[in-house]
């Protein structure tokens, strides 16, 4: 939804994570994590591979339930809340390998973000009544208007996503989240495998994103820059523990960050 | 040839029949729907009203599992479940038609949640297996509940009555089974494209994913098995006005089986599909039943045959179909169109 | 011994019997499903193949019992062989549903082409054990019960000790446990298919004479198979100790049901329904069963 432009938002965390630990068992993906995302900012998370990035936004979806620790949104405590209530609450992500419905069109699948939301129920749907016809209208022009417009995916509406690219899969699934109306929009990697071209759009999307609509945005990426260039915090993980975090530039320079990059060799 | 399908306004994109081609077609099909008992002989009409009721049941299954994912060894009992509700208060309470068979339908879709409800939560093959026991539980109630089912002998219905008038023929049976054939598969079609219907799709193709988007994973899974559930028991309710009895040996697993075979061999997830199945799969016996009739001259043991050879048949057609045609014939009959769309030029 | 007594251990004796015939039927579906992760739904047709094999040798060629037996077991491994290459590998990477499907398939394929080779009519084994029947203190079991028993518990303890003790074994064990691991240690995975499903029909084969010997063999011998699934799941579906546990804990309800419960109800038997029942608690309280590893998903 139109917010006001990030600056202007008052310094209140929107996503916390704190204390969270989880173990798979006996491995310890993560160790005792904490993260703020300030509301209508755009926050990093980088480390090597297997640092647990990726399950930490796995805890703060919902798809794993944390060994210890808490995850809030906007000061509730949803830790024990399931995925799709979540959801419902505005808490949006992409996936590594978009992870997008291959048994359905493009159209569909951003539909389907908007699932939480919708009211009908599966007699109005069957009969199509009014009721129904009127909310499914409704959301086609929304979704036009907000997703499909927006990302410039018109001529992929009917195409099924199997047989997109890469690249604009990744986009089907960013439509996809952002039809979910987010407040909290985690980014799992939205530039991996994409040359420079897609990646410029990408960012360019993102950050209108959090700049038009004031969604408070945390992704993980491997892509220095566009981390330095979009972020305004970052936090580093590091074999399940945060060993920095701090505004890009102070993370560039930080002994431990490099250490973890490079090896212990590398001193 | 359709060269291109432009939409003016999203309402008309969002419809059902798309394109003048689909609309010609189904009125086609309506008109010969209407036209066919005046035209074919008793038996023929006989076969079109079971494919009616078969089509019906099938469609439940593959919203189940060509929408869904999910897997159902146990459709024929609660076919069964429709049938007796239907017969039982057709005969018990002197309901009419219009009520029973809804009850019967109602009945079969709440049998769904119970027999859903406990296996629903737990991921892999467990719905299979608890379907299975239902289905085995299920038979075993029909066939000894006895004061309430009758037992072995089962029930006898007496025709419906329309306004006063009984539908006592077979051409009448015929026009109430397909008519309410076509209106639930209407209803079919309107699901796929409505918010369950992704739902549904969602929770096939990636269950976990969805659940993170938004979708309800059990709540979803419990309406596609009341809704599949609900379909079998409307059948099993014409069933019982088309067969004027209703008895245990109805639904055996077999049924089930004969169920998935459709599915599968029309076409997993395709309305159009399942009544393509329907029809091959009532054809496919009939069509052995002429060739051993045939070679009888030549090969008396022949027809001894019938059921084992129909056994291997149906295994094989589900065999082969998944290994080769895992779309089903709804996708050689897609393949032959493309090809024909472009014909004599290639492609 | 009070004759209430007596005939509690009576019903004991006797579940506990045919649980251990009903662990062998088990088995065969916990092999596959150990090693493939896919619920064998012909593993019922495999036994009655077997058990056909056996009779035809014995009768036909007039083999001894152990020859015969043999014979059978090699038959269906081929059987199972041929099976998983021809229809199973080109279903690799599929979903399990349409594996689960193409079984069902096949079982209806067997079962006629039974039907078609032997004819519908039931076959008995000509006497193989001894006819006496065993006494073990107040309990009395027919032989025709007893020896099939010994049969089974011989046939799950070389199949249980070959998981654990045989390298075979341990690359079954290695393969479901986790494919790309195993594929990585150099463990041939379609080898380790082949065999997997070969030693289920196998030990479906064993199982199908044991039943064949118990009750009579005919193309629906088969039927039997899906009623094991209570066992299955009762143990666990990869659990080879869990199918050994579950079938003499279903043997033993159902002998107890049937006992007690059947003289109550007028003319109808509760036998063959108790089992479901148990498989609908199962899947409600503990649906990975008594041994069955829970599955972990990643994303």
């Amino acid at each position: 939804m139109p917010g006001s432009p990030a600056s202007d938002s008052p310094e209140r965390t929107l996503l916390a994570v704190k204390g969270l630990s989880l173990s798979f068992g006996g491995i310890e993906a993560l160790s005792l994590v904490d993260l703020q995302a300030r509301e209508g900012s755009i926050t990093g998370v980088i480390g090597p591979n297997g640092a647990g990035k990726t399950s930490l936004l796995n805890c703060i979806s919902g798809f794993y339930r944390p060994s210890a620790g808490k995850v809030l949104l906007d000061g509730e405590d949803v830790t024990a809340l399931p995925a799709d209530r979540r959801a419902a609450m505005g808490i949006a992500r992409t996936f590594q390998n978009t992870a997008l419905f291959e048994g359905m069109t493009v159209l569909d699948n951003i539909k389907l973000g908007a699932h939480a939301r919708l009211r009908t129920g599966i007699v109005g749907a069957m009969a199509f009544t009014p009721a129904a016809r009127r909310e499914e209208l409704e959301l086609r022009y929304e979704v036009e208007r907000e997703v499909i417009d927006f990302l410039e995916i018109e001529h992929l509406r009917r195409r099924t996503v199997g047989s997109l690219s890469y690249g604009l899969q990744k986009r089907v699934d960013l439509a996809r989240a952002l039809a979910m109306r987010p407040r909290v929009l985690l980014l799992d990697e939205p530039v991996a495998g994409m040359n420079e071209e897609e990646t410029e759009d990408m960012a360019r999307f993102v950050l209108d994103i959090q700049e038009e609509r004031g969604v408070t945005v945390v992704l993980i990426e491997h892509d220095m820059g566009v981390v330095m260039d979009l972020c305004e915090r970052v936090t580093v993980l590091s074999f399940g523990e945060r060993i920095a975090e701090g505004t890009p530039a102070d993370v560039q320079g930080d002994p431990g960050v490099v250490r973890a990059y490079l090896g212990e060799a590398a001193r | 040839m359709l060269i291109g399908n432009y939409k003016e306004t999203y309402a008309s994109d969002e419809a059902v029949f798309r394109t003048p081609a689909a609309r010609w077609w189904m009125a086609a099909l309506g008109c010969a729907a209407v036209a066919y008992p005046f035209v074919a002989g008793d038996y023929l009409l006989y076969l079109a009203t079971l494919m009616g009721v078969l089509a019906l049941a099938a469609l439940g299954l593959n919203v189940l599992i060509g929408f869904t994912g999910q897997i159902s060894l146990g459709h024929a009992a609660f076919m069964g479940v429709g049938s007796y509700v239907t017969a039982i208060l057709a005969t018990r309470l002197g309901l009419p038609f219009w009520l029973s068979v809804p009850a019967g339908g109602l009945a079969a879709c709440a049998a769904g949640m119970v027999v859903g409800a406990p296996s629903l939560r737990i991921k892999g093959l467990y719905l299979a297996i608890a379907t299975l026991a239902a289905q085995v539980i299920f038979e075993w109630v029909f066939t000894n509940w006895t004061s309430v089912t009758g037992g072995i002998r089962g029930i006898n219905v007496p025709p419906a009555r329309v306004w006063g008038v009984a539908l006592d023929g077979d051409v009448k049976v015929y026009f109430l089974v397909e008519a309410l054939v076509a209106v639930h598969y209407l209803l079919a079609a309107n699901l796929r494209r409505s918010r369950w219907g992704r739902a549904f799709v969602a929770v096939r193709d990636r269950d976990i994913a969805a659940e993170i988007v938004g979708v309800n994973i059990f709540r979803t899974k419990i309406v596609a098995f009341m809704v599949s559930s609900y379909y079998a028991g409307i059948a099993g309710g014409l069933w019982v006005y088309f067969m004027k009895v209703v008895t245990p040996e109805n639904f055996p697993l077999s049924l089930s089986i004969q169920f998935l075979a459709i599915v599968v061999v029309g076409g997993l997830g395709s309305i159009p599909g399942t009544l393509l199945g329907t029809v091959f799969m009532t054809l496919v016996p009939e069509v052995l039943k002429l060739a051993t009739g045939l070679v009888r001259a030549a090969w008396p043991e022949a027809q001894s045959y019938l059921f084992p050879l129909r056994d291997v048949v149906f295994g094989t057609l589900i065999v082969v179909f998944l290994i080769f045609e895992p779309k089903g014939l709804v996708e050689m009959w897609n393949r032959l169109r493309r090809f024909f769309a472009l014909w004599p030029f290639e492609k | 011994m009070s004759d209430g007594l007596v005939h509690l251990l009576q019903l004991l004796a006797s579940g506990v019997v045919t649980g251990g015939i009903y662990a062998l039927v088990a088995m065969g579906f916990v092999v596959v499903y150990k090693a493939t992760r896919v619920i064998n739904f012909a593993t019922g047709e495999f036994m009655m193949l077997g058990a056909f094999f056996a009779w035809t040798a014995m009768v036909g060629l007039r083999a001894p019992f152990a020859v015969a037996l043999a014979g059978a077991v090699a038959a269906a491994a081929l059987v199972g062989v041929a099976t998983e290459r021809i229809v199973l590998r080109p279903l690799l990477g599929q979903r399990t549903i349409s594996v689960i499907m193409v079984t069902i398939g096949l079982a209806a394929i067997f079962r006629g082409a039974a039907q078609i080779a032997w004819s519908g009519e039931y076959r008995s084994f000509p006497p193989i054990f001894p006819r006496a029947p065993i006494e073990l203190g107040p309990v009395i079991l027919p032989s025709r019960q007893f020896y099939p028993f010994l049969i089974a518990v011989a046939a799950i303890a070389l199949v249980g000790l070959g998981f654990r003790f045989t390298r075979t074994g341990t690359a079954m064990r290695a393969t479901a446990d986790d494919e790309a691991a195993a594929f990585a240690m150099g463990i041939d995975i379609r080898r380790v298919y082949a065999i997997s499903w070969s030693l289920s029909a196998m030990t479906a084969a064993v199982a199908g004479v044991v039943v064949g010997i118990l009750g009579g063999i005919s193309p629906q011998l088969g039927a039997i198979g899906l009623r094991t699934f209570p066992v299955v799941i009762l143990g666990g579906l990869d659990s080879i100790p869990g199918a050994l546990v579950g079938g003499v804990v279903i043997g033993v309800l159902e002998n107890l049901a049937g006992g007690y419960v059947d003289p109550l109800l007028d003319g109808a038997s509760v036998k063959e329904v108790v089992p479901f029942a148990v498989l609908v608690l199962v899947l409600m309280i503990r649906p990975y069963g008594l041994f069955g590893t829970r599955e972990v998903e990643r994303l």
